[in-house]
C-alpha cells in the first residue's frame, strides 16, 4: 500500500468525498447511459464513469494507505445509528480490483457487444454493467450489514439481466439467467434471513459494532444459525462448492464480456462478504473455528478435486473455465480456512490473482468470438495460427492459471501452499498440489488444442481481433506476467488486508 | 406445548419457508417457480415483522398531548394511565426491522419483475415455461445447429 502514498491522486476536497463517489459515480453513469441516444454514446459514457470509478478507488486505497480505516458517516449520522461505509485495506483493494477490472471492461466491450448482443439492446446492455459495478463496489466499501444486501441486490439483478442478453450468441442463455436468478435470490434471501438472527442477537446492524457486542455475548445459538445462514446465503453467490450449480451454464451462456465481469468481480466480492463476516465480523473462539476447520475447508478441499476434475472432462471451452472457477474458488477459501495472517494474506493474493487471470482467459475466448463461433476445444483447434495475438493473451492467463514460474498464478500457489504447511496443515497443502496438477491437465488439454494442432480442413477462418478489443486484453494479461516478476504491490496489498483481519502486523 | 405458543411466529415462517422453498425445486412450471420464489421471500419478510414486534407495544410514533390527534387519543385512555405514561404509553415495538424489510420487499419485487420478463423472454425463445420441454428443444436444437467450426466442411 505503501506506493500510493507517494502519488498525488486527487485534490483534497475530492478525496474526503472518494468513498460515495467511487459508488454515486457508476451509479449516475447508468442512469445517464440510458438516457443517451445511441450504442456509441453509452460506450462513452461507461468508459468515462469506469475511468472516474477508478481515479476514485485509487484515492480511496491511498487514503486507506495513509489513515488505516475510513469512516464515512453517510447523510451526517453519526456510527453505530447512521448507514456507515468502513473501509479497511481488504475494502480498498478490492474495490481497486473491482474497478480496474470494470474499467477494463467497458474499454473491451466497445467492440466485443457487436457480435454478442443485439444493437438495440447496447444502450441498455451498458447502464446494468454501470449498475453492476455500482453494487460490486458498494458492497466491499459498505458498513452495514444490511446496506450490504441492499448492495448485493442492486449488482445481481443487473447480472441476470446481463446474462440474459447473451441469447443473442446462444439461446441457452435465457434459462442459465432464470437459474441463476433462482440460485442468486435464495441466496440473498439466506443471507437477510441471517442478519435478521444477528440482528435478533445484538441488536445492531453496523458490523464494526456487531462485532464489538458479539465478543461480549458468549455462546450464542442466534447468533451462530445467523453466521450460518449468511455463509449459505453468500456461499450460492460465490459459487461455493457444493452451491454452485448456477454457474457453469450462467458463465458458458451470458456474453464474453458479462463473463470477464462475474468471473473477476462478482463472485470475488461474496468471498470478500464471506471472510468479513466468519474472520472479522464473528469473534474469534470455539464456533468460528470449528466452523472454518470441519465445514469451510472440507468443502473447500471437495471444491478443489472434483471441480478441476469436471473441467477436465468438460467438452465446451467455457464451461472448462467456469468448473475452473469452483475449483478456484475453493483454493481461495482453503487459505482462508487457516485464519492465520499468512493464510488469509495468501488467500487474498490467490484471489486477485485469480481474477486477474480468469479476466483474461474470457476476454480472450471473447476476442476469438468476435470472428468465429467456437465452442468446443476442438473447435479452437490451430486459432493460434489465425489470431496469434489473443491466443498469446490467452496462453499467458492460462499459464498463470496452471502456475507457471514468472506468472503470478506461480506466486499465488507457492505462498498459499507455504502458509498452509506454515500453520501444520499438511493435508491442505496435500490438497492444494492435488489441485494444481489437476488445473495442468485441463489447461494442457486448451493449450495443447490452439497452439499445436492444426485447424479442421474447411473450417470457418478466425481473424484477429480489432485493437479495441486486444489493448484491455493484453493489460490485463500483462498484469498477470508483470505481477509475476514484482510482486510488491499485490502482496502488500493483501499482506495489509491480511492485517487488517486478524490484527497481526503486516 | 407452551413452546409452540410462544414460538407461534417462527413456526408459521418455518412452515411458509418450507413450502415456498419445496415449490421452487419440485417444479418445473417457470412461473410456479417464480410463486415459490415469493412465497419463500415473504417469509423472511414475516420472520423480520414478527421480530420488531414488542407485546403491547404501539407503533413508534409520537404524538403531541396538544394535537387534535392527542386529545382525542387521551379521550379513549383511562385518565390515570395518562397521568402515568402520557399518551403514548412506553412501550413502543421496534420500528427499525419493519424499515428493512420495506426495503427487502422492494428489493423482491424487482427480483421477481425481472425473472418474470426472463420467463416471457424464454417463452419466446423456446415456446414453452416447462422445463424439461425447454430442455428437449435445447437437446434438439444442439443436434440440428448449423456445424461449428471444427465441424464445418468435415
Amino acid at each position: 500500500m505503501i506506493l500510493f502514498e507517494a502519488i498525488y491522486v486527487a485534490p483534497p476536497a475530492l478525496t474526503a468525498q472518494a468513498p460515495i463517489l467511487v459508488i454515486a459515480g457508476p451509479l449516475i453513469g447508468a442512469c445517464a447511459a440510458v438516457l443517451s441516444p445511441g450504442a456509441r454514446t453509452a460506450w462513452m459514457i461507461s468508459v468515462l464513469t469506469a475511468a472516474f470509478t477508478l481515479w476514485m478507488s485509487v484515492a480511496v486505497a491511498g487514503e486507506v494507505a495513509r489513515a488505516g480505516v475510513i469512516d464515512y458517516a453517510l447523510g451526517g449520522f453519526a456510527q453505530p445509528m447512521g448507514i456507515a461505509l468502513r473501509i479497511d485495506a481488504l475494502g480498498a483493494t478490492m474495490a481497486l480490483l473491482i474497478a480496474s477490472v470494470g474499467l477494463l471492461g467497458a474499454l473491451y466491450s466497445g467492440h466485443a457487444l457487436v457480435s454478442e448482443v443485439k444493437p438495440e439492446k447496447h444502450t441498455l446492455f451498458q447502464s446494468g454493467y454501470l449498475l453492476c459495478l455500482a453494487g460490486f463496489i458498494g458492497l466491499v466499501l459498505t458498513g452495514d450489514a444490511f446496506n450490504a444486501f441492499v448492495f448485493l441486490e442492486v449488482s445481481s439483478i443487473g447480472t441476470y439481466a446481463l446474462v440474459g442478453v447473451g441469447e443473442a450468441r446462444d439461446k441457452r442463455a435465457l434459462p442459465a439467467a432464470f437459474n441463476y436468478l433462482i440460485f442468486g435470490t435464495v441466496g440473498a434471501t439466506f443471507y437477510v434471513l441471517g442478519i435478521g438472527f444477528l440482528y435478533a442477537a445484538t441488536g445492531t446492524l453496523n458490523m464494526a459494532d456487531m462485532a464489538m457486542r458479539l465478543a461480549t455475548l458468549g455462546d450464542n445459538t442466534a447468533a451462530q444459525a445467523g453466521l450460518a445462514f449468511v455463509v449459505a446465503g453468500l456461499g450460492i453467490k460465490a459459487a461455493m462448492f457444493p452451491l454452485h450449480g448456477w454457474l457453469p451454464g450462467a458463465y458458458a451462456g451470458a456474453p464474453s464480456l458479462v463473463s470477464v465481469f462475474l468471473a473477476a468481480t462478482a463472485t470475488k466480492a461474496a468471498i470478500y462478504l464471506i471472510i468479513r463476516f466468519v474472520l472479522d465480523v464473528f469473534p474469534e473462539g470455539e464456533f468460528g473455528a470449528i466452523f472454518l476447520r470441519w465445514i469451510l475447508a472440507p468443502l473447500a478441499a471437495t471444491a478443489v478435486i472434483v471441480c478441476s476434475v469436471q473441467a477436465i472432462f468438460a467438452k465446451e471451452v467455457r464451461r472448462i473455465l467456469a468448473f475452473s472457477s469452483v475449483a478456484q474458488v475453493g483454493f481461495i477459501m482453503l487459505g482462508v480456512s487457516l485464519a492465520t495472517a499468512a493464510g488469509v494474506s495468501a488467500g487474498v493474493y490467490y484471489l486477485i490473482a485469480h481474477a486477474l487471470l480468469k479476466g483474461a482467459l474470457f476476454m480472450a475466448v471473447g476476442a476469438f468470438a468476435v470472428s468465429v463461433r467456437a465452442r468446443t476445444v476442438d473447435d479452437f483447434a490451430g486459432i493460434a495460427c489465425e489470431a496469434p495475438w489473443s491466443a498469446a493473451a490467452f496462453g499467458v492467463g492460462a499459464a498463470s492459471l496452471a502456475g507457471v514460474p514468472m506468472t503470478m498464478g506461480f506466486l499465488a500457489k507457492w505462498t498459499l501452499i507455504s502458509a498452509a504447511l506454515e500453520a501444520g496443515a499438511v493435508w491442505i497443502a496435500v490438497t492444494l498440489a492435488i489441485g494444481s496438477l489437476l488445473t495442468l491437465i485441463y489447461v494442457w488439454r486448451m493449450l495443447e488444442a490452439i497452439f499445436f494442432r492444426m485447424p479442421a480442413a474447411g473450417a470457418e477462418r478466425a481473424r484477429e481481433a480489432p485493437v479495441g478489443v486486444l489493448v484491455p486484453l493484453f493489460i490485463l494479461a500483462g498484469l498477470s506476467l508483470l505481477f509475476g516478476v514484482t510482486s510488491t504491490l499485490p502482496a502488500s496489498m493483501a499482506d495489509a488486508s491480511a492485517a487488517a483481519l486478524t490484527g497481526a502486523a503486516p | 406445548m407452551s413452546m409452540a405458543v410462544t414460538h407461534f411466529n417462527y413456526i408459521a415462517v418455518i412452515v411458509l419457508m418450507m413450502i415456498g422453498l419445496y415449490v421452487l425445486f419440485a417444479t418445473g412450471n417457470l412461473i410456479k417457480r417464480m410463486v415459490g420464489l415469493a412465497l419463500f421471500q415473504t417469509s423472511t419478510a414475516l420472520f423480520y415483522i414478527s421480530l420488531g414486534k414488542v407485546s403491547g407495544g404501539t407503533a413508534a410514533i409520537t404524538i403531541y398531548a396538544d394535537s387534535p390527534e392527542g386529545r382525542a387519543l387521551a379521550a379513549t385512555l383511562d385518565p390515570a394511565y395518562v397521568d402515568q405514561f402520557g399518551i403514548n404509553g412506553v412501550v413502543y415495538s421496534n420500528p427499525l426491522p419493519h424499515v428493512l424489510i420495506l426495503t427487502a420487499i422492494v428489493v423482491g419485487v424487482a427480483t421477481l419483475s425481472v425473472g418474470l420478463s426472463i420467463v416471457v423472454r424464454i417463452r419466446e425463445a423456446y415456446g414453452t415455461v416447462e422445463t424439461d420441454e425447454i430442455e428437449a428443444v435445447a437437446r434438439v436444437e444442439a443436434a440440428q445447429s448449423g456445424p461449428a467450426r471444427s465441424e464445418a466442411g468435415a
